[in-house]
């Protein structure tokens, strides 16, 4: 079956190895004793919005952590397999998990600022990276992050200003914004807009459309409108298996899978 | 292209970038070494002090424990001693002239009490243990000693024969303070403890539970409750040494309770305990669901009714475990108890909380205080003592609440 | 025919009585606080009709039992300061670092078995560690600065500053550890997720969110600390010293109010009653560390809206 996609996924032009951003190779995730995602097998495109979907506890915010290494804070887990991110697997030995966030970044379901100002948000990690230093360089840098998660207009006569303050969307905007002055390659959102209201969620699907002209973007949802309206990919999760894992119209109109299209049609979930 | 050759193209592609060196990893980025350095320091940091707490407990506890030790036990000679008239008259002339400096003040003073006891003894010539004075102990336990050469010839002399020994210290159990170091024990402090406690636990329990069910079942949320848990936080943070002050302003000059009694100590750590047992009792009425008052009132009990059958016998568990806590608290409390007059001089155990008595954590002051060497093995086997029973009451505590412990 | 039994003069009675009887329990508890404040007020007020308040917290010279007695209490104010700000320093470096190691790096079962550990500490009775500051701690100190060639004081105001800062380890460490634990993981993970390592976000971000509750805990270490009595007055000196070396002999308020009650004094001279001045100044002190203590903790509970403190 993984096969079939695969086959079908490479025969496209656009799909060529050097478009190729991560490559996940039989990766398997243990709670415990609990085997929570068997052998997982997915090419993710750069400059392309892929989304993972699946009823809940499938795996898919698991499989999600994986890719920056976040499940490495848990105690129990255990991973094995291959995320390799430009040729290079971050589980290997020689490979810092720091460095690994520090280039693929994670926005989280709820927004969570830290309690420090707006300005402080975004400078914070850029800052401590020495990516930049404190002064006009900086300034520039909060100035162009927040322009590019569309908040600068709305900010940036409050820069003083707790980022708690601001809306839920806003801070969700800010932790995009926070997340992109590192400038990571990669962005994983872990249901960035389900506790948002409709007006905010519509401007981060937007936001997203247009970071993926710059970033790699994988994000979880529960809504697979959303998926449709903004993943060019989309990979189906049930019970720790990748079931199906194709271009997002395809998915959507046309499954592979039964499985698949029970969950597309409601059938569960 | 199959997956299958994806996969090993990929492979050997990984292989060769395994062989490749340190700056061609992505990942590699050289500052991060200084970082993590600087964060496992930090973390070794937090280890350390806590370490360094945990030491100094161990440190201190063995601490305690070296110099305590040497108290239970007591040196005895073993001498022949004379009853008769004349000895119970002038007891030193009991034994031989070469013991009268060895053997202890306080053993010879109670020989005429040794006869009334025991007549027979009388105009007999008994080879008995004797106890001896405290250089002679201290010169046994190896410690600094201030003894006369010729009385150290003697008593190389009887220790040679194995007539000098260190026998179990049961004087230490059975005696009240003494200023003959060798003749002072901490009997008539625990006593003056227990009795001290009696009176705080009569006074603070009830006054506590009460409080406790009038702020969680009763009490409306309005101005005086809110000025009440004020207060109640603040009487917890209020140094002890000031209740002291209250007790002998209010107690002692006011009401003209006796000075140095158990009672007025009772009453004084009382008003210092009365906060943990109602923090304490609150939270484990707390802990009663809602659902047992519920049905309570469904079965048409009434409020006071449904408080004393159902809630009460429920959270009893919580409320003991919190005042056995709260007695460890008043029983360790030196401070307030010096203030109003618990340190004296108290050689017999008080019989009635009006009588002056001492408790044991003054004990171990006024020892701590005391110029001989015998004395400083003494405190710490009082502190010994103390921290035992302590502990005791602490693992009780702990025992009822593991044991009671009902997940609602 | 009555369907309902009709309330009773008498159980009525018997309620409201019990409710009473309920109330006046809790009243103790004010009583008891305004016992404590009105008893040391009064002897206070007698005391500073017969000598000078101003002199009291400005003079320099306190000679009490002596013809022409003055009472300066400065020297007592600055030893009172001086040990417990040696106290802080060893208890709060040690306390917080516990609390973030307990909070932090520790795995659940390793941190239940190090509270209780710790919490022995706060349960050890004054008087032990008093008897161990000026037994074993004190001459380690004068043996320690005899190396050097400096001379100490055997009651010098360094070692029972380092005993009185163990024994405040746990109220820094025990409420710290609770306040650390009540930052909100999403913080956390938030920073780590931007390429943080652990002690950059320790304290970047969950210090900084968990400094109300820091600073209470130090607060009321410190007041424990200026109330705090058998260690001072078995490891401190007697003698008022205004000086800021912490090797001589100092002494404190609580042991000049234990130094003025102990022992034969006429009641009502000013020998006695300055223990009540200098109480009134412990107590109003106390209070005040107290409230503000409280306040912050509040503070902290609203911002992350936790009832677990």
């Amino acid at each position: 079956m993984a096969n079939t996609t695969k086959d079908k996924m490479t025969s496209q032009k656009e799909k060529s190895e050097e478009n190729l951003k991560v490559k996940i190779r039989d990766l398997n995730l243990y709670y415990g004793d609990n085997h929570a995602l068997h052998a997982i097998n997915m090419d993710l495109y750069k400059n392309k919005i892929t989304a993972l979907i699946g009823p809940s506890g499938c795996g898919k915010s698991t499989f999600l952590r994986c890719l920056n290494r976040m499940n490495d804070l848990i105690r129990s887990v255990r991973v094995d397999g291959q995320v390799i991110i430009d040729e290079k697997n971050i589980y290997d030995k020689d490979v810092d998990e720091v460095a690994v966030r520090k280039r693929v970044g994670m926005v989280f379901q709820q927004p969570n600022p830290f309690p420090k100002s707006i300005y402080e948000n975004v400078a914070y990690a850029p800052l401590k990276h020495g990516l930049i230093k404190k002064g006009h360089y900086c300034d520039d840098l909060v100035e162009k992050s927040l322009i590019q998660a569309g908040l600068w207009n709305e900010v940036k006569d409050k820069l003083k200003e707790p980022g708690t303050s601001l809306s839920g969307g806003q801070q969700q905007r800010l932790c995009i914004a926070r997340t992109i002055a590192v400038q990571p390659d990669v962005i994983l959102m872990d249901e960035p807009t389900s506790a948002l209201d409709p007006i905010s969620t519509e401007k981060i699907e937007a936001l997203m459309l247009e970071l993926k002209e710059k970033y790699t973007i994988i994000i979880v949802t529960h809504n697979m409108q959303q998926a449709g309206r903004v993943a060019d990919y989309t990979a189906f999760f049930h019970l720790g298996d990748l079931i199906e894992y194709d271009e997002t119209e395809t998915i959507f109109i046309n499954p592979t899978e039964k499985k698949t299209e029970d969950y597309i049609t409601g059938r569960y979930g | 292209m199959s997956s299958l050759m994806k996969k090993t193209n990929l492979n050997s592609k990984l292989n060769s970038s395994n062989k490749k060196t340190e700056v061609e990893n992505p990942f590699y980025d050289p500052s991060l070494q200084k970082r993590h350095a600087h964060a496992r320091r930090f973390k070794y940091f937090t280890m350390g002090s806590i370490i360094f707490a945990i030491s100094f407990l161990v440190f201190f506890l063995g601490d305690m424990i070296v110099k305590g030790m040497p108290a239970f036990q007591q040196s005895y000679m073993l001498i022949d001693v004379t009853y008769n008239e004349k000895t119970i008259d002038s007891t030193r002339k009991a034994i031989d002239k070469k013991y009268r400096r060895i053997v202890s003040r306080a053993w010879l003073r109670d020989i005429p009490a040794m006869v009334e006891q025991d007549p027979s003894l009388m105009n007999t010539t008994q080879t008995s243990w004797v106890l001896v004075n405290h250089q002679v102990d201290q010169y046994m336990k190896g410690h600094y000693y201030k003894i006369k050469d010729k009385y150290l010839q003697t008593i190389k002399e009887k220790q040679a024969a194995g007539e000098l020994e260190l026998h179990f210290n049961t004087i230490f159990f059975t005696q009240g303070d003494s200023k003959i170091p060798e003749n002072s024990g901490i009997k008539s402090a625990i006593i003056g403890s227990i009795l001290t406690l009696i009176v705080t636990m009569v006074v603070a329990f009830p006054l506590g539970v009460m409080t406790a069910v009038y702020l969680e079942e009763f009490a409306h949320d309005n101005y005086w409750t809110q000025f009440i848990e004020v207060n109640i936080n603040n009487l917890a943070a209020i140094p002890s040494i000031l209740f002291g002050l209250l007790g002998l302003a209010v107690f002692i000059n006011l009401f003209g309770v006796p000075r140095s009694s158990p009672l007025v100590g009772g009453l004084t750590l009382a008003l210092m305990t009365l906060p943990i047992v109602i923090v304490s009792a609150r939270a484990a009425l707390r802990s009663v669901p809602d659902s047992i008052r519920q049905a309570g009132y469904g079965l048409g009990l009434t409020k006071i009714q449904v408080v004393q059958d159902h809630v009460l016998p429920l959270a009893f568990p919580g409320i003991m475990t919190g005042s056995i806590i709260g007695l460890s608290q008043a029983m360790g409390e030196t401070a307030p108890l010096i203030i109003i007059g618990m340190i004296a001089f108290i050689p017999d155990s008080p019989d009635s909380i009006f009588q002056a008595a001492t408790v044991m954590p003054a004990q171990i002051f006024t020892w701590a205080g005391m110029p001989e060497r015998a004395y400083v093995e003494r405190t710490a086997a009082g502190i010994m003592v103390l921290l035992s029973i302590l502990i005791s009451l602490n693992a009780l505590a702990i025992y009822l609440r593991k044991k009671f412990e009902v997940n609602w | 025919m009555k369907p309902f039994e009709l309330k009773t003069r008498h159980s009525d009675l018997k309620e409201q009585f019990i409710r009473f009887l309920l109330f006046s329990a809790a009243a103790v508890s004010i009583l008891t606080t305004f016992g404590v404040l009105f008893s040391i007020l009064f002897e206070a007020i007698e005391f500073f009709q017969m000598r000078s308040f101003w002199y009291f917290i400005t003079g320099t010279e306190w000679s009490p039992g002596v013809a022409d007695s003055k009472f300066g209490a400065l020297p007592i104010f600055s030893g009172t300061f001086i040990i417990t700000f040696i106290a802080l320093t060893v208890a709060l470096p040690i306390g917080l670092g516990s609390a973030i190691f307990m909070s932090e790096y520790a795995s659940f079962s390793l941190r239940d078995k190090l509270k209780p550990l710790l919490e022995i500490l706060a349960g050890i009775p004054t008087v032990v560690y008093g008897f161990f500051a000026a037994i074993t701690v004190a001459p380690a100190v004068v043996n320690f600065f005899q190396i050097f060639g400096i001379d100490a004081s055997f009651n010098s105001a360094l070692a029972s500053g380092i005993v009185m800062g163990i024994m405040i380890i746990p109220v820094i460490s025990s409420l710290s550890d609770d306040v650390i634990r009540a930052v909100p993981d999403s913080q956390r993970k938030a920073s780590l997720a931007l390429g943080m390592t652990k002690s950059e976000t320790i304290k970047a971000i969950v210090l900084p969110s968990a400094l109300p509750g820091i600073v209470s805990a130090t607060l009321l270490g410190v007041s424990k600390a200026l109330g705090e009595t058998m260690i001072v007055v078995m490891a401190a000196g007697m003698r008022p010293n205004l000086s800021w070396n912490m090797l001589e002999d100092m002494t404190t308020v609580t042991v000049r109010i234990v130094d003025a009650l102990v022992g034969d004094h006429e009641f009502n001279s000013p020998d006695t009653l300055s223990a009540f001045a200098l109480g009134l100044v412990l107590f109003i002190v106390t209070l005040v560390l107290n409230i503000m203590s409280v306040a912050l903790i509040r503070k902290f509970k609203e911002k992350y809206k936790v009832n677990t403190l």
